[in-house]
């Protein structure tokens, strides 16, 4: 009997052995595809960044020219020897400033047309940048200053090399005529490139070279503040209630939970319909204000908070509830007091997530016309204003060239918010963790 | 303990928030369409640098979305002027005055072309003209077209698929159109200007107009959805990046993108007029469209800064031939026209249609 048993199992390792070479290839193959879908998504990302950022440098610095402005009474057509209110200040004339001087280097340009072109080399918005230099320091009435101001989009591309220089003069933005003025100006030392600093302090503009994205982060501050201190807190409750004290096994609390899930799966710009009907045209809020963009995203975040926080409380092992209740502490104190802060990283790090999403959503806030136009820098949560993605959306969508660039360095500044974020959540988790 | 804290502590800020009644309104709410709001949107920063007054807040939602929220009511909580690519409809206008906004003062800001371009290194589209937009575009052509029947009133779906079938004058290339979706303003103008512009040119197409014009707009302005023209959402950024990697694909897009990307791609002449400032200013070309703003008189004394936001846009400087509009691509309406709708825009001259 035995001596059977033993061919038997002789046979089995021959099969075995005979069969196990193909079960190694079979193994280093299924280590084979993971390697390279990890290899392939690193592929994918590293170009993307690399495109972004590519693109993005030149948003990063801008053009300045040199110009001997010449802050006479004349120019400014203000009346001689007073004293200046700030209003009388304000409403001087700034126009001419930048043009007459550049007149002034380029004595040569007579015609009216190329007199246009020619004043055109400084941003429109530099005007309002000598008016707030006068107004801030009154005593450079009278006086001739260098001062370096704006350069127009064109010629800032062409600074940076954007524009070829060899192309035929009818397919170049900047004519033949422009190219030597620029020469002039260079040779002159008059051009120079800075850190766009503007970029991280001013709001939108239609103008590249003035347009900012701190306008953008702003709104997108108030908005997920507002987001945070409704969705963290309710979701929270509603989580622990639901994993607590809901009666198990009951149809409705069922129906409920079915219904939380489904809601984490509904596409974000039905939560903006939703916002439009109920806290616009019900609630009457004004249109394109954080608090609106707030409540709506609050909705978004809501499901991803709650169904984190369920799963991060059912991971807290049942003997530490058993415990504190069998040293007799009360169901409430059994929560907040040993529940809560072990299930505490992995609630953070859900809710963290769920903003982040939060943060780079763009479609419920067409809705509630969140995307629009707003230059001024947004003061509070009722104030009109944009956040990040929308920002991109809206420079992506611009005629003028030097869009691009600001777009894509829009994009690394939301990325670098992402990835500050999902750094935090780390951190949160790794602080918090406890180990049993 | 923390956790009752947070939550009393929301319970106030979100019932504060919603309680709160709105404020009154101290800056400009503008909406409408988004081929003017480049320029409205250049118009409204300069005023508000210029006056130090709130910069108006532009949404860009499309001509009839504007006009939609625009016409809603005469509330302070509904936006102030709406941008059209198009002039109001009557039925747009009869809603207005329903809603109790019966004061609308209409001003022309200039013209807008339409581009139909394709990449510099590519073949040469000058020939092209409505007629053959049309044939190429269309999602039924006149049988007659194809040469093969004469049956004038037969109509088959479109079956070209080259452009030199449809005319010998143009290059022998697949017919591939990127254009906007029918959401866009473009689409519009390219659908009744360019499309039906060209149907037209057939007698018996024309004179449906008059017997049954709802079958007569379903057949010259429905476009073709076999391919041939694809719908690229409304960033014409993204068309010409397309253009530029496709050498004989032709774009649609508005005339100041074309302006901002000269050295990439060249935009065709129709029916033998090129585009340019001077054609479409005049009229020469025939696929540009007028560009409007309409403002709620009733709020011109209840928002601060309305009269001198108007009166910024229909300053010489800004919407004149040598205005700061013109270098962002706009094309300026006649002296005559200009002049009698910015005194309609001080004036608040009531619209009548």
């Amino acid at each position: 009997m035995w001596l059977e048993d033993i061919e038997s199992n002789m046979n089995n390792t021959k099969i075995v052995q005979a069969s196990l070479k193909k079960r190694y290839a079979k193994e280093r193959r299924f280590k084979a595809y993971g390697i390279f879908s990890i290899s392939l998504s690193l592929l994918f990302l590293s170009f993307l960044l690399f495109d972004i950022t590519h693109k993005a440098m030149p948003a990063f610095t801008q053009t300045y020219l040199k110009l001997d402005i010449d802050f006479s009474y004349k120019n400014l057509k203000l009346k001689e020897g007073s004293r200046y209110s700030e209003k009388e200040l304000f409403s001087a004339s700034y126009r001419q400033l930048t043009s007459k001087s550049l007149y002034e280097i380029f004595p040569e340009v007579t015609n009216r047309k190329d007199k246009k072109v020619l004043r055109n080399f400084v941003s429109s918005g530099a005007q309002y940048n000598l008016r707030d230099l006068v107004i801030e320091n009154p005593s450079l009435i009278g006086t001739k200053k260098s001062i370096w101001v704006l350069a127009d989009d064109d010629i800032d591309s062409f600074a940076k090399g954007l524009i070829d220089r060899n192309l035929p003069e009818s397919e170049r933005r900047i004519k033949d005529n422009q190219l030597v003025w620029i020469d002039t100006l260079e040779a002159d030392n008059r051009i120079e490139k800075r850190l766009n600093i503007g970029f991280l302090t001013q709001g939108d503009s239609r103008e590249p070279e003035q347009a900012g994205i701190w306008g953008a982060i702003k709104g997108s501050f108030f908005t997920m503040l507002i987001t945070l201190i409704l969705s963290f807190p309710i979701g929270v409750a509603a989580a622990v209630y639901l994993e607590e004290f809901a009666p198990k096994n009951n149809w409705f609390v069922d129906l409920i939970e079915v219904n939380i899930n489904n809601l984490a799966a509904v596409p974000s710009v039905v939560f903006g319909i939703l916002g439009l009907a109920v806290y616009i045209n019900l609630f009457g809020l004004p249109r394109s204000a954080p608090l609106v963009g707030g409540l709506v995203l609050f909705l978004m975040t809501l499901p991803t908070i709650i169904i984190a926080t369920r799963a991060a409380i059912k991971s807290v092992p049942p003997s530490i509830r058993e415990a504190a209740l069998g040293v007799g502490a009360s169901k409430m104190q059994m929560i907040s007091h040993h529940v809560l802060p072990l299930a505490m990283p992995g609630i953070l790090t859900g809710s963290i997530i769920g903003m982040a999403q939060a943060l780079g959503e763009s479609a419920p806030l067409l809705m509630i016309g969140m995307v629009a136009f707003v230059a001024d820098i947004p003061q509070g949560f009722m104030d009109p204003s944009t956040v990040l993605p929308v920002q991109i959306f809206i420079w992506s969508d611009s005629p003028e060239r030097a869009f691009i660039a600001l777009t894509s360095a829009a994009i690394v500044v939301l990325l670098i918010f992402l990835f500050l974020m999902n750094l935090l959540a780390i951190i949160l988790r790794k602080k918090f963790e406890t180990r049993w | 303990m923390l956790t009752k804290k947070i939550l009393t502590t929301s319970a106030v800020v979100a019932a504060s928030f919603l309680t709160a009644p709105v404020q009154a309104r101290d800056y400009i709410e503008i909406v409408g369409s988004s081929t003017v709001f480049p320029f409205a949107t250049v118009v409204a920063e300069t005023f508000g640098k210029k006056t130090g007054m709130p910069t108006p807040k532009i949404e860009s939602t499309g001509s009839g979305g504007g006009m939609k929220l625009f016409c809603k009511g005469d509330g302070i909580d509904t936006p102030d002027i709406t941008n059209s690519s198009r002039r109001i409809k009557m039925s747009e206008f009869e809603q207005c005055h329903k809603n109790g906004v019966t004061d609308i003062t209409e001003v022309l800001v200039g013209f807008d072309g339409i581009a139909i371009a394709n990449s510099r290194i590519g073949a040469n589209f000058n020939a092209l003209t409505r007629k053959s937009l049309y044939l190429a575009l269309a999602a039924k052509v006149p049988a007659s077209a194809t040469g093969k029947t004469w049956n004038k009133e037969e109509m088959i779906d479109n079956p070209f698929t080259n452009w030199n079938e449809i005319d010998s004058n143009l290059p022998n290339v697949a017919i591939k159109v990127l254009g906007p979706p029918p959401t866009s303003g473009t689409r519009d103008a390219l659908q009744e200007l360019a499309v039906e512009g060209g149907c037209k040119k057939f007698p018996h197409m024309k004179a449906m107009k008059k017997t049954n014009s709802n079958e007569y707009k379903k057949l010259c302005r429905t476009i073709r959805e076999d391919g041939k023209y694809v719908e690229m959402g409304e960033n014409d950024n993204l068309i010409i990046s397309k253009l530029v990697n496709d050498k004989n694909t032709l774009g649609i897009f508005g005339f100041s993108f074309l302006d901002q990307n000269a050295e990439k791609v060249k935009g065709a002449d129709i029916d033998g007029s090129p585009i340019n400032f001077e054609n479409i200013a005049s009229g020469d070309y025939p696929v540009s469209r007028p560009l409007y703003f309409y403002v709620k008189n009733s709020h011109r004394g209840k928002i601060r800064g309305m009269d001198e936001f108007i009166n910024e846009f229909v300053d010489e400087d800004t919407f004149g031939e040598e205005g700061y509009l013109v270098d962002k691509g706009l094309i300026p309406s006649p002296e005559a026209r200009r002049a009698q709708f910015t005194a309609d825009g001080k004036n608040a001259t009531n619209l009548k249609l």
